[in-house]
C-alpha cells in the first residue's frame, strides 16, 4: 500500500481548534519538497494558506502559492456552476439551467447536496485526466477537511447519496466519488489531534467510525502541539524546593517550569491514551513557541510530519 | 468592567457562542456549575459528547431531558451547593422527532415524514439544523419555566453565526419558492419562473435523476401541512434570542484567529440588536512584568545548579513570548469591546475534564479584574 503522501488524495480531518488548517499546509509542503505537484484544498473561506503566504485570498482559483504548491479554496456555489458545465455538453441547456436557478433551488434544499459538490471537486481536481479543460495534473491533493463537530457527515456524503438517489447521474457518480474515497490504495486518511482528554477521545472514536460506517482507512494520527520534556521528574522537586525561597521574577520563572513539568506529563499521559485507543501509528509534532505561525515554522512541522 | 454575576444578573439565559476548539463546553458548564453553586437553580445544555466531563456531573446516560447532578460531587470537590445543577445533552434528530410528532396533523403525515428518506438526511444533515434544534431545546426548557437560569453550549460549527440565522433558515427552506416548486413542478414553472422552466425542469432531472426529485417532492408534500406550526415556532425561537431575559457571552482562546472570530462574532451580535455580554477568553497565558526575564536568571543561578537554570530561564522566556503574545491579543479585544467585559481565564495545568477543576475555572470567572490579576500573580492558576 502507497505511503501517505504517494496517494492521490490525502484528508485531514479531525475536531475543531486542533491545528488541521496548519498540518494541511505543512503536508503541502512536505510533499512539495519531494518533488510532488501538490494542492492543497480548504473548504469553506477560511483562507489559512492566503494568510501563512502572505497572498490575496484565493478563492475558487489553482493559485500558486511556493515551489509545486498549489492552493485552492472550495466552496459549493463555484462547485456547482463547474458541475453543470461538465455535465452538459450542449451549451443551451447548461445556460438556460443557470439562467433558471432551478439547480440552486435544488441544490438549497437538498440535504448535503452542497458537500457532494465540494467532494465533486476534490475528487476532480485527484483525477489524472482533469475534465476542467486545459487544467493541470496534480500528483497530490490535500484536503483541509471541515472539523468533525458531530461524526463523519462530510465524507460519507457520497455514500449516502448513492443511497438516496437510486438511479440516474447523481447516483452513479455519488457511487464513483465513493469508491475513490474508500480506495484506500488512492485516498488517505490523517486524523489531528490534541494532548488533552476531549480530543483524543473524538480522534478515537472518529477512527472507529471512519472505518465502520464509511469503510475508510485511517493511515495516522497527528498529535500536534506536545510539549517539549524540558524538567526530569527528580527536578520537579528540585523546583518545588526553589520555589519555597524564591522572589519576583526568579518565583514566576520556576512557577513556569512547573507548569510546563505538569503539562508535559499530562500530555504524555494523553499520548499513551491515543496509542492505546487507536490502531494507527501516532506522530508526535512539537508546540511551537512561536506567536504566530510563519512559513519556516511550517517547514520545520513538514520535517517531522512524514 | 462587569464582572460575570454582573452580565447574568435579572436574566434567565446566557448563550454561549464561539468557533470549535476553545472550550465553549467547559465555559458553559463552569458558568452553570458556579451559578449553580450560588444560590441559582440552573440547567446547562450541552451539544459536544464531552465523555469524561458528562460522566463527572454524573450524566453517563447521554439522554434528551435534563438530570440533576448530585449534589455531593460539589461537596466532595470542596464546595458548597446552595442551588441545583441540572445538566442534559441535546440529540438533535430525537429533538427534530420530536417537532414533527408534535406539529403533524395526522398519525399518517407523522410516519410518512419520519420514515422519508430525505427527512432522515434532513435531520441529520442539513446545514443549521443542528443549531436550530439547540435553539428549539432551550425555547421549550424556558417555556417549562423550572429553572432560574439556562446556559446553552451552541454546536461546534466553522462559522460561529450559523445558530443565528437557523431559525430564519430553516423556515425559508420549508415554506420557500424551491419548496414549492418540488411540491408542484408544473404549476411553479410557470408561475414563478416563466417560460422555458419546465424544459429547464427536465434538464433538471436529466442531471440528477428523477427519483431524488420524486422523493423530495414527496416530503415537501407531506411537511407542507406542517408549515404553519413551524413558521410560528421559528419566530418565537427568534424572539426569544433578543429578548432582554437573553445575553450571549463569545467564548474564544487567546491566539490572533480566535480573537479575531471573536471581534467579528461579537460586531455581529451587535448589529442584530442581540444582548451582548462579553467575551471569555480561554488558556491565558497570564505575563509576569516585562524586566523580569533577565532578573529571573542571575536570581535563578542562586537557587538551582547552572545547568538546570538556563533551562528554567529559556522555558520562562518561551512562556513570556506567548504572554506577550496574549496580552496584545486581550488589549486589541477589550479596546473593541468596552465598555463590555473581557474575562480571562487562565491556561491551568491540568487538562479541565472534573467538576474540581470546573471550579477552580470559578474562581476566575466569578472575579474582578483586580482579583483575577491577584489569584494569577499568587500562583494558584
Amino acid at each position: 500500500m502507497p505511503e501517505l503522501l504517494d496517494k492521490r488524495l490525502v484528508f485531514v480531518t479531525g475536531k475543531g481548534g486542533v491545528g488541521k488548517s496548519t498540518i494541511s499546509v505543512s503536508l503541502g509542503l512536505a510533499a512539495a519538497a519531494r518533488g510532488k505537484r501538490t494542492i492543497v484544498c480548504e473548504i469553506g473561506g477560511q483562507e489559512t494558506a492566503s494568510r501563512v503566504f502572505r497572498r490575496a485570498e484565493i478563492g475558487f482559483h489553482e493559485v500558486e502559492v511556493s515551489d509545486n504548491l498549489w492552493a485552492i479554496s472550495i466552496d459549493p456555489d463555484h462547485s456547482l456552476r463547474e458541475y453543470l458545465l461538465l455535465q452538459l455538453k450542449v451549451r443551451a441547456m447548461r445556460d438556460m439551467l443557470v439562467r433558471s436557478r432551478i439547480f440552486n433551488y435544488l441544490a438549497a434544499a437538498t440535504p448535503g447536496l452542497k458537500e457532494l459538490l465540494t467532494i465533486g471537486k476534490i475528487w476532480e481536481l485527484a483525477q489524472p485526466d482533469r475534465r476542467v479543460k486545459k487544467a493541470q495534473e496534480y500528483d497530490l491533493v490535500i484536503v483541509d477537511a471541515p472539523a468533525t463537530g458531530q461524526g463523519i457527515g462530510f465524507l460519507q456524503t457520497p455514500r449516502t447519496f448513492a443511497g438516496i438517489a437510486r438511479v440516474g447521474p447523481v447516483h452513479s457518480q455519488a457511487e464513483e466519488l465513493d469508491r475513490f474515497i474508500t480506495d484506500h490504495d488512492s485516498t488517505g486518511v490523517a486524523i489531528v489531534s490534541l494532548p488533552e482528554e476531549m480530543p483524543v477521545n473524538e480522534s478515537a472514536s472518529l477512527e472507529a467510525s471512519l472505518r465502520s460506517d464509511i469503510g475508510m482507512a485511517v493511515d495516522r494520527v497527528y498529535m500536534n502541539a506536545l510539549y517539549p520534556e524540558r524538567f526530569a521528574k527528580g527536578e520537579a522537586s528540585e523546583l518545588e524546593r526553589a520555589l519555597e525561597d524564591a522572589q519576583g521574577p526568579a518565583r514566576a520563572a520556576v512557577r513556569a517550569a512547573l507548569s510546563e513539568y505538569r503539562r508535559s506529563r499530562s500530555q504524555r499521559d494523553q499520548l499513551q491514551r491515543l496509542k492505546n485507543a487507536v490502531s494507527v501509528p501516532v506522530k508526535t509534532l512539537p508546540f511551537i513557541f512561536k506567536p504566530q505561525l510563519d512559513v519556516p515554522s511550517l517547514q520545520r512541522l513538514a520535517g517531522a510530519l512524514v | 468592567m462587569p464582572t460575570i454575576e454582573e452580565i447574568v444578573e435579572g436574566r434567565g439565559i446566557c448563550i454561549c457562542a464561539g468557533s470549535g476548539g476553545v472550550g465553549k463546553t467547559t465555559t458553559s458548564a463552569a458558568l452553570a456549575a458556579g451559578l449553580a453553586a450560588r444560590g441559582q437553580k440552573v440547567c446547562v445544555l450541552t451539544i459536544d459528547p464531552a465523555k469524561r466531563l458528562a460522566d463527572s456531573l454524573g450524566l453517563q446516560e447521554l439522554e434528551n431531558t435534563p438530570r440533576r447532578v448530585d449534589p455531593t460531587l460539589f461537596e466532595r470537590a470542596g464546595s458548597e451547593m446552595r442551588g441545583e445543577l441540572w445538566a442534559m445533552q441535546l440529540d438533535a434528530k430525537a429533538t427534530f422527532d420530536e417537532l414533527v410528532r408534535k406539529h403533524a396533523p395526522d398519525a399518517e403525515t407523522r410516519d410518512r415524514i419520519l420514515e422519508n428518506r430525505i427527512y432522515r438526511q434532513l435531520s441529520n444533515a442539513l446545514a443549521g439544523s443542528q443549531e436550530y434544534m439547540a435553539m428549539e431545546k432551550l425555547f421549550e426548557i424556558h417555556q417549562e419555566g423550572r429553572y432560574d437560569f439556562v446556559v446553552l453550549d451552541t454546536p461546534p460549527s466553522r462559522n460561529a453565526l450559523d445558530f443565528l440565522d437557523a431559525p430564519k433558515r430553516l423556515t425559508q427552506f420549508i415554506e420557500g419558492r424551491g419548496m414549492q416548486m418540488f411540491m408542484k413542478p408544473t404549476g411553479f414553472a410557470t408561475r414563478v419562473v416563466g417560460r422555458g422552466s419546465s424544459m429547464a425542469f427536465s434538464v433538471l432531472k436529466r442531471v440528477t435523476g428523477l427519483d431524488l426529485i420524486s422523493d423530495l417532492s414527496e416530503f415537501f408534500q407531506a411537511f407542507s401541512g406542517m408549515v404553519d406550526g413551524f413558521r410560528e415556532r421559528a419566530k418565537r425561537v427568534s424572539e426569544l434570542l433578543a429578548d432582554p431575559a437573553t445575553t450571549f457571552v463569545v467564548v474564544c482562546g487567546p491566539q490572533g484567529e480566535p480573537i479575531d472570530e471573536a471581534v467579528y462574532f461579537h460586531r455581529k451580535l451587535v448589529e442584530a440588536k442581540l444582548p451582548v455580554g462579553g467575551v471569555i477568553v480561554n488558556k491565558v497565558h497570564y505575563e509576569a512584568d516585562e524586566e523580569a526575564e533577565g532578573e529571573a536568571e542571575t536570581d535563578l543561578r542562586d537557587l538551582l545548579d547552572d545547568e538546570l537554570a538556563e533551562r528554567v530561564a529559556q522555558n520562562f522566556a518561551d512562556y513570556q513570548a506567548l504572554a506577550e503574545r496574549d496580552a496584545r491579543n486581550v488589549e486589541h479585544l477589550r479596546r473593541e469591546l468596552n465598555p463590555r467585559a473581557v474575562i480571562r481565564v487562565p491556561y491551568l495545568d491540568e487538562d479541565v475534564h472534573d467538576l474540581e477543576a470546573l471550579l477552580k475555572i470559578d474562581r476566575y470567572l466569578f472575579a474582578t479584574e483586580e482579583q483575577r490579576e491577584a489569584l494569577a500573580a499568587s500562583g494558584t492558576a
